[in-house]
């Protein structure tokens, strides 16, 4: 049976006392971002752009809590300058980030973004932590948060296009 | 008479108490360091567009604290899509206030959008913030900074000026540490 890695990595975040959760979403997050709606001690908040994320994550920190972004691949590019505040300050922060232009990509447009997301989240001084099976998921959560809050770490957590699964286009417009 | 942002800056922090303060990068973070360096202001050193989104991210976490976000024109510019987001989480203790001089003041005074007509604080009114406000002539903001339910936007023209530079700490753990502790140090009090 294939693990239910929403869940798992919902279950991780409220274990570890995430109360702000920002996205932008993916068809891939769908079901991670629903289940933080549902729980009342998340406050969601969706995002114009990945960038707002690290503002909102930072201030979150400075006022006494602990947040976690949801983006796809192609939001990693709207980061990077203000990466370079997360990096100077020592600001912890986890992001989740589900991938495109992997195998069963069918938009090339989602290519370059997506192989050079891990590039440019090290270049930037954000561990990267390769989620490439279901199961794996959750365990890279779980060390990405414990190596943020509790060190002061930067990380991403990048969840493989086959394990989403998505594989055309009408498949995402029906989910 | 056109208002001078120091003036407009030390009257926004006057009587500031445990108000937690964002400062944006450039003018607004020497403004506020002229008005009087402080454990709970955050100044920014970097991070252009993301000073109302700190605001917000502290508002959330503390919504029993007062939260001011100082800022300039073009920083806000940089991050409008902020004011959408703020607009749809509603936060009540959250003040946004643009001190807009319509210029780029550490780059070479070039000209902003503000200067060409684009008017922030009916960006602001669309996105949902409560309370919106263009202010030209000095007037009593404590209110709507300590009180008033928000979120609240203040756009506050004043005079395109070089003034001398008052820079806060830049080491930024430094800044991060000493605003969490102080605001820790806050609430230990209030317990």
């Amino acid at each position: 049976m294939q693990p239910d890695w929403p869940a798992e990595v919902h279950r991780e975040l409220a274990a570890a006392g995430v109360r702000v959760v920002g996205y932008v979403p993916d068809a891939g997050h769908k079901r991670l971002i629903d289940l933080c709606h549902a729980d009342r001690k998340m406050r969601t908040v969706p995002l114009t752009t990945e960038e707002e994320g690290i503002g909102l994550a930072c201030g979150a920190w400075l006022g006494g809590e602990k947040c976690v972004l949801l983006m796809q691949s192609s939001g990693v590019g709207n980061l990077i300058n203000v990466l370079g505040m997360v990096s100077v300050c020592r600001f912890p922060l986890v992001m989740v980030v589900t991938m495109r232009g992997q195998q069963g990509e069918f938009n090339p447009w989602q290519v370059p973004m997506g192989e050079g997301s891990a590039r440019v989240l090290e270049t930037m001084g954000v561990a990267v932590r390769q989620a490439g099976e279901p199961q794996a998921v959750a365990a890279h959560v779980r060390l990405a948060l414990t190596r943020a809050f509790e060190g002061m770490a930067a990380e991403a957590v990048l969840i493989a296009q086959r394990v989403i699964g998505i594989k055309s286009f009408q498949e995402q417009r029906s989910q | 008479m056109t208002l001078r942002r120091r003036e407009v800056v030390r009257d926004l922090l006057k009587e500031r108490k445990n108000l937690l303060v964002v400062a944006g990068l450039g003018s607004t973070a020497w403004d506020i360091t002229a008005a009087g360096d402080h454990d709970l202001s955050f100044p920014l050193w970097g991070a252009m567009g993301q000073a109302a989104m700190i605001g917000l991210g502290i508002a959330l976490a503390q919504p029993k604290r007062r939260v001011l976000v100082i800022t300039g024109d073009g920083e806000m510019l940089m991050g409008l899509g902020a004011l959408a987001t703020i607009g749809v989480q509603q936060p009540k203790n959250l003040t946004i206030a643009v001190i807009d001089n319509e210029r780029y003041g550490e780059t070479g005074m070039q000209r902003t959008h503000t200067a060409h007509g684009v008017d922030m604080a009916a960006v602001a009114e669309a996105c949902g913030f409560r309370n919106s406000e263009l202010v030209r002539k000095k007037k009593d903001l404590g209110k709507i900074v300590h009180q008033t339910q928000g979120p609240n936007f203040l756009q506050i023209k004043v005079a395109a000026e070089k003034l001398p530079l008052v820079l806060p700490p830049h080491d930024g753990v430094h800044l991060k540490e000493r605003f969490r502790k102080a605001l820790s140090d806050v609430l230990a009090k209030k317990r």
